[in-house]
């Protein structure tokens, strides 16, 4: 991991890549730093954090935040007084682990790779912009960037949101929208996508804090569009923030408050008094993006973003230069880690030949037996002095002296140092200690170093108890030093009383079948296929059709008028020809078992007389499994034939009558979505409406189109296609829940009756022609569901592990998804995540086995009962209920487990044990807890 | 309640949320009270009720899970 660091040069080609990248100095040596903070408390000179968007201070040496990767502090030069005026170097002598170096020069390195992605991310929208609202003229105008700092906990306030002007808790508050967005006077016309969801957020957090700040937040269309988010809108309005449609012209000083000036759709102007304004500023292209554009000869399109193809959305004009995340088009959270996935999955497949190459293994003396003695050895650490400023250390390490079992114990000044080390796996070998207690830090950062250790030292890793007498007592308990001294020794003592009752556990490894099973295919299996196959990997297709292809069959072409057919037509040739992809059509999954690395499941296939049955192993499964369109009641649809959804007017509009392109059409968005059949929006239908109305219009530019519709959701570079499509003509009316367009015929007319909230008047149409956007539903979700025991959400779409940081895998191990079984999602999005989620499936088929962690559950037989609540409750699917005899048995497989012991805490006969975390072991625990209050007690009385 | 009341207080802290949320007040120096004691867990669905009570019985004042 290169940080501080800058990309200056790209030269040769896909395969072969050299990268001239220059190191800035960050003065500080990066493996000697403990992170402990010692020297920006020492540290003289105040610096503007930038982190938080300069809303505090802090020092020139510094760390932008508690998590920041590398966790090294840095230098700024710009404001340090040694680099700027060849004074102070306080730091050098306070930093004990001797870090500080000022003889760091930039540097320059030449990097062999093989492929590049580029990610650099999105930049700020320019003060010219924001100066249109008041931002700089008033303190209490702020961008969204800044509020998010300030409703952060851990952010420069606390969480507290106060007005920067006299301090005061801002009782109104305004959020405007589309700031530096869908604006051609800042030459931004593409939709941000993500700041309707975010504002919604920040608004949710602030009335959280405190209920009675009202909040108004003024848009032009509300864009949440995304899996889910329209659920966060309602809870926002439940809650009392308020939604106004309205275009703000400006924000200007009112006796000591703000007035907002705005107007709205019926053409209205209002002025509104507000404490304060945050603007929901866009995501503009990254500062640097020309300089990228030059270095990799990639093209960037007209607003600075890599421009890349709707069915090669992460391709670049340059081979073997790949772009993900906001620098490809404004994105959130999910969608750039899915991108990144699928990225990480495409340079995977032009590095197949590369795989492996370059792997050390290493080998350790064999594991002893730890016999019937148990003998623990206790180390207690300064860390500098970040312990030891606040804990007695010595007091602490004498406390252990008569402890039972404790044959050993020290003190260190950096447990975690080389020659530390060192010492340690001598001290074990020496004393022959079989227990370790280390009390230092935290077991999340350091455990694993020190579990390294003793398998250095011939014991299993799972002898070592970390005690965190510094991140959890000296660091939290400053003021305190006797208390928290106290506190030490107790967590000590029960660490002690743990790690008595240590066993040695297995550390297990289980064979990974190297193969997929995708279930679906259309793009989104059939796009996994191919990815998986350039990485190497078998996988075999299960189509429930008689063909390939699925629902891309229906579309003719993109907004961005890539041609849909002819690509599919490609893409099915490419899988039929490829030796490593089987098709099964006419299939369905009517069974399956394991777990990852080993699924064994039951493939149906054909009726009647061909009927047959197929058992494929597999040692991971691809839901692709895909969705159809919604055909809801009350709008006529299958009733008259003037009504048609989008698909059918695609179709028609794709073919070639004369008259196929309608004189006049009235499209009515979100038919059956967003509340009424279906409660969610299916982000694709308001592109469709207005690429119909474009082909409309193309192939008769008189004809009259209206689409009526709640919010156009045309966001990210689709904005440019709306805007189009108004500039062309075609009207955009909105309505609202209480107004809801009426589709009925009268003798041999259709009408389509709305309130034209534009006009304010009720209107009464006969168009030649209805269009509905209907929404998606997914195919078949809720057998798989059961089948593969997988959670759905409430709208019946594949729950992902993690919405944000997780979003193509199940929370089944081995499990991914893609496609409309996850979410409805346009073309470029399923391509992306059908590569992502054969990515993440490749893992373990590159690893070749999956590693069990020690710590798994464990069913003792002989206790186990039998009643399967351990298997009903356990979230992984990870116990099976096996025959042994005749009896019914919990099992736990070991691959899918992930510790967290449900099922233990659960088991009514104890017969469920937690490798590291028994019942004896935390009742050893609680005891020793208890010990101190014992004597607390006696020395009271 | 008196002043001088300083309640002994177990604490269950699951590794991957609140063991983690402890961790990073820490890196940010926040300051609380030093009454707790904590037995990390993988996960609070670890923690029997068993647990809890036999707290109560070695004297905890009150028992905090986080998870």
């Amino acid at each position: 991991m290169l940080t501080n660091a800058d990309f200056l040069a790209l030269a040769g080609k896909q395969g072969d890549f050299t990268a001239r990248i220059r190191l800035r100095p960050r003065y500080i040596d990066t493996d000697s730093c403990t992170a402990c903070g010692l020297c920006t408390q020492y540290c003289p000179r105040h610096h503007v954090d930038p982190y938080n968007e300069g809303l505090a201070l802090t020092r020139p040496i510094h760390i932008d935040y508690a998590q920041a990767v590398p966790a090294t502090y840095y230098i700024d030069p710009e404001s340090c007084l040694y680099l700027q005026h060849d004074t102070c170097q306080i730091c050098v002598p306070v930093c004990q682990s001797h870090a500080i170096n000022f003889n760091q020069q930039p540097e320059e390195l030449d990097l062999k790779v093989g492929a590049v992605i580029l990610t650099p991310g999105f930049g700020r929208i320019s003060g010219k912009t924001l100066a249109k609202f008041g931002y700089e003229a008033h303190p209490d105008v702020v961008t969204s960037i800044e509020f998010e700092r300030m409703t952060s906990a851990s952010g420069p306030f606390q969480g507290e949101v106060k007005c920067f002007s006299d301090g005061r808790h801002p009782h109104r508050l305004a959020f405007i929208q589309c700031v530096g967005s869908r604006d051609l006077g800042c030459d931004n016309g593409y939709c941000s996508s993500v700041c309707c969801m975010y504002a919604i957020k920040e608004a949710l957090v602030v009335k959280e804090h405190d209920p009675d700040v009202e909040i108004t937040i003024y848009y032009m269309d509300i864009r949440t569009q995304g899996k889910d988010f329209d659920k966060a809108r309602e809870r926002a309005e439940a809650m009392g923030i308020k939604f106004v449609r309205a275009k703000v012209a400006g924000v200007t000083p009112w006796k000591n408050r703000l007035q907002l000036t705005y107007s709205t759709l019926d053409g209205r102007h209002e002025f509104e008094p507000v404490d304060m304004v945050v603007l929901s500023v866009g995501l503009e292209s990254p500062r640097d993006a020309a300089g990228i554009a030059d270095i990799t000869g990639i093209e960037l399109n007209r607003y600075d973003f890599a421009k890349s193809d709707t069915l090669s959305p992460l391709t670049t004009r340059r081979a073997g230069v790949i772009v993900a995340g906001a620098f490809q088009g404004p994105k959130d959270i999910p969608e750039s880690v899915t991108q990144a996935s699928a990225a990480a999955g495409i340079a995977a497949g032009l590095l197949k030949k590369q795989r492996g190459q370059g792997i050390v293994h290493k080998s350790y003396p064999r594991e002893k037996d730890i016999g019937d003695e148990v003998r623990i050895g206790v180390f207690t650490c300064h860390c500098g002095i970040n312990i030891s400023s606040v804990v007695d250390v010595h007091a602490v390490d004498d406390s252990v002296e008569d402890m039972e079992g404790v044959v050993y114990h020290t003190d260190s000044l950096y447990s975690c140092s080389q020659d530390a080390i060192e010492t340690l796996k001598q001290t074990i070998i020496e004393h022959n200690l079989n227990r370790v207690v280390i009390a230092a830090c935290s077991p999340r950062t350091h455990e694993p170093l020190f579990q390294e250790t003793l398998k250095d030292a011939g014991l299993n890793p799972c002898l070592v108890e970390m005690v965190n007498i510094r991140n959890q007592c000296s660091w939290v308990h400053a003021a305190e030093p006797e208390a928290a001294t106290d506190k030490s020794k107790d967590l000590v003592r029960m660490a002690v009383a743990k790690v008595r009752g240590m066993q040695p556990l297995p550390e297990q490894t289980v064979p990974v079948m190297p193969k997929a099973l995708i279930v679906g295919g259309g793009i989104a299996g059939m796009t996994a296929a191919l990815t998986l196959a350039g990485q190497g990997f078998d996988s075999v297709i299960l189509e429930q059709g008689a063909t390939l292809g699925g629902h891309l069959g229906l579309l003719n072409h993109t907004l961005s008028g890539s041609e849909t057919a002819k690509y599919l037509k490609h893409l099915v040739a490419q899988v039929k020809k490829d030796g490593k992809i089987e098709v099964l059509t006419s299939a369905r999954l009517v069974q399956i078992a394991g777990f990852i690395g080993n699924f064994a499941s039951v493939v149906a296939t054909g009726t009647g007389e061909a009927a047959k049955e197929h058992t494929v192993d597999h040692g991971v499964i691809i839901l692709a499994t895909g969705g159809h369109e919604h055909r809801p009641d009350g709008y006529l649809l299958d009733k008259s034939n003037k009504v048609v959804t989008q698909l059918e007017l695609e179709k028609r509009l794709a073919g070639k009558a004369r008259n196929r392109a309608p004189g006049s059409v009235v499209m009515i968005q979100c038919a059956g979505s967003r509340g009424d059949d279906l409660n969610y929006c299916s982000k694709v239908c308001c592109n469709h409406a207005v690429k119909n109305a474009l082909q409309i219009k193309e192939i008769n530019p008189d004809a009259q189109v209206i689409v009526l519709y709640r919010d156009m959701r045309t966001y990210g570079f689709a904005e440019d296609a709306y805007r189009e499509a108004r500039l062309k003509g075609v009207v955009f009316i909105p309505y609202d829940l209480d107004h809801k367009p009426e589709v009925y015929e009268k003798g041999r007319s259709l009408h389509v009756k709305f309130f034209d909230s534009i006009l304010r008047e009720e209107t009464d149409l006969t168009p030649d022609l209805v269009a509905l956007s209907v929404g998606i539903v997914p195919d078949g979700t809720d057998g798989l569901s059961k089948l593969l025991k997988a959670p759905l959400t409430d709208d019946r779409f594949f729950l992902e592990a993690h919405v944000k940081l997780r979003p193509v895998e199940l929370p089944v191990d081995g499990m991914y998804v893609c496609g409309l079984a996850h979410t409805p999602k346009p073309v470029d999005e399923t391509i992306a995540q059908a590569q992502a989620a054969a990515a993440k499936a490749a893992i373990p088929l590159v690893k070749g086995s999956v590693s069990v962690d020690p710590i798994v559950s464990h069913v003792d037989q002989d206790t186990c009962i039998g009643c399967g609540l351990c298997a009903s409750l356990c979230p992984f699917a990870a116990i099976e209920m096996v025959k042994v005899g005749k009896k019914r048995k919990a099992h736990t497989i070991a691959a899918s487990c992930k510790a967290c012991g449900i099922c233990s805490s659960h088991c009514p006969t104890f017969a469920i044990s937690m490798g590291g975390f028994t019942n004896e072991q935390i009742t050893a625990q609680i005891e020793a807890f208890g010990e101190v209050s014992e004597k607390e007690t006696t020395e009271v009385s | 309640m008196s002043d001088d009341f300083k309640p002994r207080i177990l604490g269950f802290l699951c590794n991957w949320c609140c063991y983690a949320a402890a961790d990073a007040a820490g890196i940010s120096r926040y300051q609380y009270p030093p009454n707790l004691r904590t037995i990390r867990v993988m996960c609070t669905g670890r923690v029997d009720p068993a647990f809890i009570l036999r707290g109560f019985v070695e004297g905890a004042d009150g028992i905090f899970t986080g998870g």
